[in-house]
């Protein structure tokens, strides 16, 4: 085969010499407009997993470059002047410039032809290739020129990166946080060889603006730089390669190939430099697609084929992984109030691909560390940072205390409801799943969502607790489910609105009441789903009737001797469709602005504060982002949570959607704790968050990295 | 009673048999094939160890109307399912989609399984003169509509449940996934390996959590196949076909076609392990004899 490979870095070369060492009949030549020893960057890091791939694929190579290897196992985090550190890992980098010597000699060696300082535009002069294999980086041409075909998607990040080495070695992969007055800095530095380190320097685009260094030079960003990490540089020097700040672009594509053309590396596809995987990625995909070529030999379509079904499903878990560890970096600033131990654990558990149970296998002591400086905060104990490390259990084993209450544990069970209630007075099933509840062990239990009318029912079997007589039930199932554990007792309350006068949720949801149903209220007159009854929009008087019922509900469940209350703000019901623009089209005080929408809601939160006992805490759930277009978004719902905990609200859970039917929700594992991550730590209040947590290194990991407070468990569907 | 009673606090309960149904496509899609060959595929199916019929839709190619296929089936068969794997809602009025599914329905003494979506092609909505932009809406609204014709009983006829036929809905944006926890009984997948199906599933089963819904959906995947040396570049050249609109897409179908006993088995064994009801497997070739080698791999 006649094979043209556009760009030699690792990606281009590695598959060069591949391919001819296969098939030594091969005429390969590889095009690259740089000069032969021009690179930039320094160091490039590799798993043991790519290592073995590498060593399979050709000896050689592999031994070459590993005699230069820089191995290490720990990782640093130094962070307010004090150094985590965790052990247990496995990494080994190599200088990005030895890499590509050694490339360079064995393509030669086995007789690829290298053609530096050459155009794309060259490649007519090859005749018309078997193969043309576009390796050529981030910027590629070759994707450029057929973009109708790979459908690539670029998305540049808001974070400004610059790719510097320094003369001294780091023993870790040491992660440094510096504080200025412009905002954070951080710095990714790992050992390259035995004289230099890789040290790229970190920070969102503001704080790089306001740092003047949008204008700076090469030379004034190194002068910068040195200045601010001159505690950690020990009197060494910062070195520049052509180390300019830049965006870090994520690339995806559709398809790699296209005809006789395919893609390499970055060229396909990118992954952020916070997980170091970029030349991991490219070289493993060398070897894939110089092995498909083998194994398809004579036929190229097939051969393509087989490359990419192989690789991008890979691709696509780094990149997945890689998207959750930029955005840590992205909103690093708002874990600055984070203890040491804990802002290395939430960092260490970024990606995802890290977990509670599997920091353990790594580094034990670590995680005795990390437990029990949670256990010992949780018990309202000083930081005695390890003492207890011996003994500490799992975060999701230690109590948690909200007012004069206390949680023997952090998982939380939320009873499902059987819609058998008559009246609005709870039917056998409400008490038997609570029971149920309570028996797993579980240390906060909530009831299903409980009317505070009869007209803010969802279903005519929603469960009520608008008249004495359902007060006493709720009384006898509270001192019948306390018999079988110590969970603490969350009464769930809400006003359907206009999510109301529906079919019991076994036949679907929001499926209207074909009779029987009642008028509906909501913030505006606009129905929830097809087919669905116009609600009215609510005045006043009947905002105060409702705010009236919710207090009334509230101390008839402290005298039922409920633990703890929770106001449905969540999930498009009464007090949401006033939250979000797509359901409030209101012309008075209560729609417009979020402060206007939210003024409602937080007049129920404050009159039931008054009337729920001081000792008792009140949690409110709410839905902090419509997942819809012209909807609220994270960051007011993040600004409504805000407001909420300014009014009394001790502790919300965190919920997303349902507010409206043409939402686009985002589902997926433990889909709604990013949004628990920035409620709890950008408003600092204490949550509860569910949303598809489904294991305990789920709960462990969610709790010890200080993303939620309290997790929902969802059983075990799978 | 709806689709599957419940798991509640991972205690797994009602009718999920830890054994997976396996059904087989008929080659409704498959050019060129005749009545005689619908008819006689039905009753070898109905005879081998298929739990259920499958059928594909769309509007240009030249391929049968599902609902008629499944008529013709209905009418030479008496016990297996029959599934449509989907047929694509907005092509055809709510009240027509009602009327058709229940007549099939009937005749077929309540073995209809009606799996909906929007479909992939844009030359299906196209080629009807459909409004493609407003698709996932459509859908919602006839998921709503349908049932509320089966219940009301007045377009006719009575189906053999009250509620009619169980409802899957199919798709892989957030919206479907929402409209099917909403108003669906299950969920049917569009084809992949056993790890995409996995993660399909994974994100239905917790918009159904979110969304309320007691109980847990049904979970139906589907794959292609082409058994026999003669088979493999015959199955290939159809799925390039089919499915030339996805552009380079197309190759990875048929890549992924499943053409040795081995590779049927480990696809068999990992959509099991991945906790689907039913697999219904797409011939790629329209000879009888494909059923007997698909039989026989099951085994």
């Amino acid at each position: 085969m006649r094979i043209v490979v556009v760009g030699a870095g690792p990606a281009g070369l590695y598959f060069a010499l591949l391919a001819k060492k296969a098939q030594p009949s091969h005429r390969i030549t590889v095009i690259e407009r740089n000069p032969r020893d021009a690179t930039y960057g320094w160091g490039v890091v590799f798993s043991e997993e790519t290592l073995g791939a590498l060593r399979e694929a050709d000896r050689q190579t592999f031994d070459e470059i590993t005699e230069t290897f820089a191995k290490w196992t720990a990782i640093d985090v130094r962070y307010r002047g004090e150094t985590v550190r965790s052990r247990g890992h496995a990494f080994s980098a190599i200088a990005r410039k030895r890499l590509l010597e050694i490339l360079q000699g064995r393509c030669a060696e086995l007789g690829v032809e290298l053609s530096f300082e050459r155009e794309l535009a060259d490649v007519s002069q090859f005749g018309r290739p078997d193969l043309v294999v576009g390796a050529d980086g981030v910027n590629s041409l070759v994707r450029r020129t057929h973009e109708v075909v790979f459908k690539p998607s670029l998305d540049v990040h808001r974070t400004k990166y610059a790719w510097f080495g320094a003369d001294l070695v780091f023993k870790a992969f040491t992660f440094i946080f510096r504080e200025t007055e412009h905002g954070l800095f951080q710095v990714h530095g790992y050992p390259v060889d035995a004289e230099t380190s890789t040290f790229i320097v970190e920070c969102p685009e503001p704080v790089w603006r306001r740092a003047g260094l949008d204008g700076a030079s090469e030379e004034d960003s190194v002068a910068f730089c040195q200045k601010l990490f001159a505690q950690d540089l020990q009197g060494h020097s910062l070195l520049s390669n052509r180390s300019v700040w830049m965006s870090f672009v994520t690339v995806k594509c559709e398809t790699w190939h296209h005809g006789n053309m395919v893609l390499l590396g970055d060229a396909a596809h990118t992954a952020h430099f916070t997980i170091g995987s970029g030349t991991k990625l490219a070289m493993e995909d060398a070897i894939s697609l110089a092995e498909a070529l083998e194994r398809k030999a004579g036929d190229l379509s097939a051969a393509l084929t087989e490359y990419e079904m192989e690789r991008q499903p890979v691709v696509d878990r780094f990149q997945q992984a890689a998207t959750e560890s930029a955005a840590y970096f992205e909103g690093v600033s708002r874990y600055r109030s984070f203890e040491p131990v804990q802002f290395a654990f939430n960092l260490l558990t970024r990606s995802g691909r890290i977990t509670h149970l599997e920091l353990q296998r790594r580094d034990p002591d670590l995680v005795g560390r990390v437990d029990g400086w949670f256990a010992a905060t949780a018990r309202g104990a000083t930081l005695d940072d390890g003492a207890h490390a011996l003994v500490a259990p799992p975060p999701m084993f230690s109590p948690f205390a909200l007012r004069g209450i206390i949680a023997p544990n952090r998982v939380a069970l939320a009873s499902p409801g059987e819609d058998d209630a008559v009246d609005g007075s709870p039917g056998p099933e409400a008490a038997e799943q609570l029971i149920e509840a309570v028996k797993t062990g579980a240390g906060v239990v909530l009831t299903e969502f409980v009317a505070v009318s009869p007209d803010g029912r969802i279903t005519p079997g929603s469960a009520g607790l608008w008249r004495e007589d359902q007060g006493e039930a709720w009384a006898g199932i509270v001192e019948r489910v306390r018999a079988h554990g110590k969970a603490i007792l969350a009464l769930q309350l809400g006003h359907a609105g206009r999510r109301g006068a529906t079919r019991s949720r076994r036949q679907g949801v929001d499926r209207p009441l074909r009779e029987g149903g009642w008028p509906l209220v909501s913030a505006s007159a606009i129905p929830y789903a097809p087919r669905g009854q116009v609600p009215k929009e609510i005045d006043r008087a009947d905002m105060d009737g409702v705010r009236e019922r919710f207090v009334g509900s509230a101390r008839m469940a402290a005298l039922a001797g409920f633990d703890l209350l929770e106001l449905n703000f969540a999930h498009g019901y009464l007090p949401a469709s006033f939250i979000s623009p797509l359901s409030n089209r209101r012309a008075d005080e209560y729609g417009g602005s979020l402060e206007n929408r939210i003024r409602f809601p937080l007049e129920i939160l404050e009159a039931v504060r008054a009337a729920w006992p001081e000792e008792r805490p009140l949690a409110v759930s709410l839905s902090v982002t419509d997942w819809a277009r012209g909807g609220l978004d994270a960051g007011d719902g993040v600004a409504a949570a805000k407001m909420l905990k300014e009014r009394g609200c001790d502790l919300i859970q965190v919920q997303a959607g349902q507010t409206t039917m043409r939402a686009s929700p985002v589902y997926g594992r433990m889909f709604l704790a990013s949004y628990s991550d920035r409620v709890r730590n950008e408003v600092g209040v204490p949550t509860l968050v569910g949303g598809n947590i489904t294991t305990r290194d789920e709960v462990n990991t969610l709790l010890a990295a200080g993303r939620a407070d309290l997790c929902v468990l969802t059983s075990v569907l799978h | 009673m709806l689709a599957g009673e419940g798991v509640w606090m991972g205690s797994t309960i009602g009718p999920y048999s830890a054994r997976m149904r396996v059904g087989v496509g008929l080659p409704n899609t498959n050019p060129g094939i005749d009545g005689r060959l619908i008819v006689d595929w039905a009753r070898k199916a109905e005879a081998g160890p298929f739990t259920s019929l499958g059928v594909l839709d769309r509007a240009a190619y030249d391929n049968i109307d599902p609902f008629v296929t499944l008529a013709a089936a209905a009418a030479a068969t008496s016990t297996i399912g029959l599934v449509t794997m989907v047929a694509i809602g907005p092509m055809r009025r709510a009240a027509v989609l009602a009327k058709q599914a229940a007549s099939i329905d009937a005749l077929s003494g309540g073995r209809l399984v009606l799996g909906l979506s929007i479909g992939a092609r844009h030359d299906d909505y196209e080629t009807l003169s459909i409004d493609h932009r407003a698709r996932g809406e459509v859908l919602t609204e006839q998921l709503v509509a349908i049932r509320e014709h089966w219940e009301e009983g007045k377009l006719g006829p009575r189906t053999a449940r009250p509620g009619g036929p169980i409802v899957l809905v199919g798709g892989s944006s957030g919206e479907a996934f929402a409209r099917m926890a909403r108003y669906g009984d299950g969920y049917v997948h569009g084809g992949g390996p056993p790890r995409a199906f996995a993660g399909a599933t994974g994100r239905a089963l917790a918009a159904w959590a979110d969304t309320g819904r007691p109980g847990r959906p049904q979970l139906w995947g589907q794959g292609y196949f082409a058994l026999g040396d003669d088979a493999v570049d015959l199955g290939a050249a159809y799925l390039r076909d089919y499915y030339a609109f996805t552009g380079p897409f197309a190759d990875k179908i048929a890549a992924a076609n499943l053409t040795s006993p081995q590779a049927m088995v480990d696809f068999v064994r990992g959509y099991e392990e991945a906790g689907c009801d039913e697999l219904v497997l797409f011939p790629t070739v329209p000879d009888l004899g494909q059923l007997d080698l698909l039989g026989e791999v099951l085994a």
